[in-house]
């Protein structure tokens, strides 16, 4: 059972984040004065789940904070307290530590500190709902208290301040006189109890209420009918019967409240206890009459009845009974439109298409045309294709997932550099394989960082060049063919390439007189260690760089463009491959034996004339392409199999990879270009540098897939020292 | 006969959680995910007891309930609002809409169980 419920509190923390989502929408839709009733509505309820699964799932800390929270949200969205930036802004940082408290609920963070922020709120309930103190946002049992007190300061706030006491004790609607019971023995109950119309029209059935208290030993004496009118007058949808019981004395009185939970505010109910007072027979009767409140709340008849509740805080747990046979309660749950799939399986399910495209090359490869034909390979790759492009999409989540934290991070940001920083996102809804989402994650928060520290300028600056003050981050996404484009662009400053290039001479990356590009200037704040960062800020320079951005997405298969105009601002992209599981490959051969090269990290193919090649250093060699030298790496140095080839009987396939620019690879010949389906080697190999992976080609042969930027990445060679060297 | 219990409610940890607990009590469960849907099922399933939460997308549970008790089959269907709300005047609201009992979330599965019998033995 508790999988179980561990799974469903999984939901919890991904219903949990979708809420986050939503509320962050709505609120900063709100900041920018769009505080329509659907928006508020939306961030009230979107808190308010959160509150409600939190209780669920006993997380008293989440619980409370949602629910100060919530209060606040209700009396905005009631139009009692109005949308200012203050309130706005207090909400959105109450919205951070929200979502800090999800994030402790689920264990992956401290607790936050809280007290500011339910401070804050307390104090918009006081002054923003001015008039208002009565209903106390927090005050526990409104339901009994009539006269509220003012809310306690919040420290000493009882958490479960919002307990309800449901039962209202109050004596009003007392009836007038005991009725002269027939002999109830001493200390018996005598229980009156005349159901309203309301009670009846609410399906609650005054049967159920008689035959639980009959089960519980009581018993019907008489039955009041004076109120039942001439048949002419009669509504036979009212009720007009008072029963009158009598109970065992051993029943407690909750007991017998307990039977009238769900009966009708305005129905009869009356609870009187018979003792014998000695020497007198005047029966001295102690009276409870419940002219029960609202609709009366079960909660509360397991919680000891006491005026304020507060004092007996509950811990909200959920206690799931364990009954002998469950009766196999389903594992998932059929949503309407959805349904929760395991990951696990959906991977299952890929490599099991990815097995059956490969299947379908290798018939397609051993069977002449006129059988394809025959057995409609054609037909049967097509559907294969089909289903392949539906698997993928399973596993394609909207990028908003992980653009949500951005406008969490400008805020901090902005707090910490003093910087208005506006957010623009477009294509949120652009879908990427799950994996991907989560691992541009850092790259992303590296890349926002950086544009606020490094490119957007101070309001003065900003002004001094004629720009408005705040500055403005566009974060997009969008899909071109099997890529997706993810750009953090900013109207900053662009890249300072006097200081990058001074900086990168300094820590030896590039050789002093190196003649470069602006481009590839650009290209050197990705180098590994290189910060433009005058001194080491706590916001970027956190001792990594664009080159953990550059490495996470080179890790992804994908690579990282920098575009920047100076004094208009830079933009970043990450170009990511939809997909990890499926490469778009070049198979070459490479000493006689067939390897896969991803062809997004390929350039160009030359057949080298006699002498393009040249051998700089015994055992470097480099090749001449338009007046620049690039280095060519043969069979030698990646698999130490001796290749003495002359380089004109071989192709080199330039490629390109982020690390060390482009580098020329010696193969034997390009057989084919293809999508291949990636085969982990982990699982049965240790990791091999230089190799990412294996695949089955068309004829059932095993090709390796080179892992480039593992391959040509090498201390020494460094394109811009190469240049150097031409120039 | 085992009763069959419809609990509408917009978040999918709620309904797993309804439905693990009181399938376990021996209920047969269906959900919605907000009033709208909460309303189709209705005629659907035609269920012993109705639970519904109150702040939904769509169709809220006062618009829920009062759907509800405007078909005539379904007058005297039990509904009981399962909510983290507990102000007086929600609970008015929902009485007036027809709601049989209110249940303040979160719930303990047991007592659930046993408001559950309550209204519908």
């Amino acid at each position: 059972m508790s999988d179980e419920l561990d799974e469903i509190q999984a939901i919890f923390f991904e219903e949990c984040a979708e809420g986050l989502t939503a509320a962050e929408a709505g609120l900063s839709a709100m900041k920018a004065g769009d505080a329509d009733a659907e928006t508020i509505a939306s961030v009230f309820r979107a808190v308010h789940s959160i509150k409600g699964g939190a209780g669920a799932f006993g997380h008293v800390d989440l619980t409370a904070f949602a629910h100060r929270f919530e209060n606040v949200l209700d009396e905005v969205r009631a139009g009692r307290i109005a949308p200012s930036s203050g309130v706005v802004k207090v909400m959105l940082s109450s919205f951070d530590i929200l979502s800090d408290h999800v994030a402790f609920a689920k264990g992956s963070a401290e607790r936050p500190n809280d007290t500011a922020a339910l401070a804050a709120l307390e104090e918009i309930l006081k002054n923003g709902g001015a008039g208002e103190a009565g209903e106390a946002p927090a005050a526990p049992a409104a339901a009994t208290v009539a006269e509220a007190p003012a809310p306690a300061p919040v420290e000493d706030e009882d958490p479960f301040g919002f307990t309800p006491v449901l039962v209202s004790l109050d004596d009003f609607d007392v009836v007038e006189e005991p009725v002269a019971a027939p002999p109830p023995a001493d200390g018996d109950w005598i229980v009156r109890f005349g159901p309203s119309r309301a009670a009846l029209s609410n399906a609650s059935e005054p049967m159920l209420v008689i035959r639980e208290l009959e089960s519980m030993g009581a018993e019907i004496v008489d039955v009041d009918t004076s109120a039942l009118p001439g048949l002419r007058d009669l509504d036979t949808e009212d009720s007009y019967f008072i029963w009158k019981l009598i109970a065992p004395g051993t029943l407690s009185e909750s007991e017998l409240l307990d039977c009238f939970d769900f009966v009708a505010p305005d129905s009869l109910i009356e609870i009187t206890r018979c003792e014998a007072a000695a020497p007198a027979p005047v029966l001295e009767i102690e009276t409870v009459s419940v002219a029960s409140a609202p609709p009366v709340v079960v909660d509360d008849a397991f919680v000891p009845i006491e005026p304020i509740a507060s004092a007996t805080p509950v811990a909200p747990q959920l206690r799931v009974v364990e009954a002998d046979d469950p009766g196999k309660p389903a594992r998932m749950e059929a949503a309407a439109q959805t349904i929760r799939v395991d990951l696990g399986k959906l991977d299952m399910l890929l490599n099991l298409v990815g097995e059956l495209v490969i299947r379908n090359s290798i018939l397609a490869d051993r069977l002449s045309p006129q059988d394809q034909q025959r057995v409609e390979l054609p037909e049967l790759a097509r559907l294969t294709r089909q289903i392949q492009d539906n698997v993928m999409s399973l596993r394609a989540q909207p990028i908003k997932q992980a653009f949500s934290r951005v406008p969490r991070m400008l805020r901090d940001l902005g707090e910490a550099t003093g910087k208005q920083v506006n957010l623009i996102t477009t294509g949120d809804t652009t879908e990427v394989d799950k994996a991907v989402i989560e691992k541009i994650g850092d790259p992303l928060t590296h890349m926002i960082r950086n544009a606020v520290d490094h490119g957007i300028e101070s309001a003065e600056k900003r002004l001094a060049a004629g720009k408005p003050a705040e500055g403005t981050i566009h974060l997009s996404a969008e899909q071109k063919g099997a890529r997706i484009f993810v750009r953090v662009k900013d109207d900053g400053g662009g890249i300072n390439r006097e200081r990058v290039r001074a900086k990168a001479v300094e820590r030896g990356l590039i050789a002093a007189d190196a003649v470069m590009t602006d481009e590839e200037i650009d290209q050197l704040i990705c180098a590994p260690g290189f910060s433009t960062a005058e001194s080491i800020s706590n916001i970027s320079g956190r001792g990594v760089g664009m080159d953990v951005v550059r490495s996470n997405v080179e890790a992804l298969g994908g690579r990282v463009e920098i575009q920047s105009v100076p004094g208009q601002g830079t933009s970043i992209t990450m170009i990511l491959p939809l997909t990890l599981a499926i490469l778009d490959g070049m198979i070459v051969k490479l000493a006689g034996q067939r390897f896969v090269l991803p062809l997004a990290s390929v350039v160009e193919a030359v057949r080298p004339e006699p002498g393009q090649v040249m051998m700089t250093t015994p055992g470097n060699e480099v090749i001449e392409m338009r007046g620049q030298y690039v280095p060519v790496k043969r069979a030698t140095d990646i698999f130490g199999i001796a290749d003495t080839r002359k380089p004109e009987e071989a192709l080199v396939i330039i490629v390109e990879s982020e690390g060390v620019g482009h580098v020329g690879l010696m193969v034997d010949t390009i057989d084919d270009r293809r999508e291949v389906v990636i085969k982990s080697l982990d699982q049965n190999l240790h990791p091999i540098r230089g190799l990412g992976g294996a695949t089955i080609l068309g004829d059932g042969s095993i090709a390796l897939i080179l892992d480039i930027e593992a391959l040509v990445s090498h201390p020494t060679a460094h394109r811009f020292a190469m240049k150097g060297m031409a120039a | 006969m085992t009763k069959l219990i419809l609990t509408v409610d917009d978040s999918a940890s709620m309904r797993m959680l309804l439905k693990t607990s009181l399938t376990a009590q021996g209920f047969r469960i269906e959900s919605a995910n907000d009033g709208e849907h909460g309303l189709e099922r209705m005629h659907e399933v035609n269920p012993d007891l109705l639970i519904t939460d109150i702040n939904m997308p769509k169709m809220d549970g006062f618009g829920l309930i009062e759907a509800v008790r405007a078909i005539p089959g379904f007058k005297s269907t039990p509904i009981l609002v399962l909510s983290t709300e507990f102000s007086d005047e929600k609970k008015a609201r929902a009485r007036e809409a027809g709601a049989t009992g209110w249940i303040t979330k979160p719930f303990e599965a047991a007592k659930l169980g046993a408001a559950i019998r309550r209204v519908c033995p």
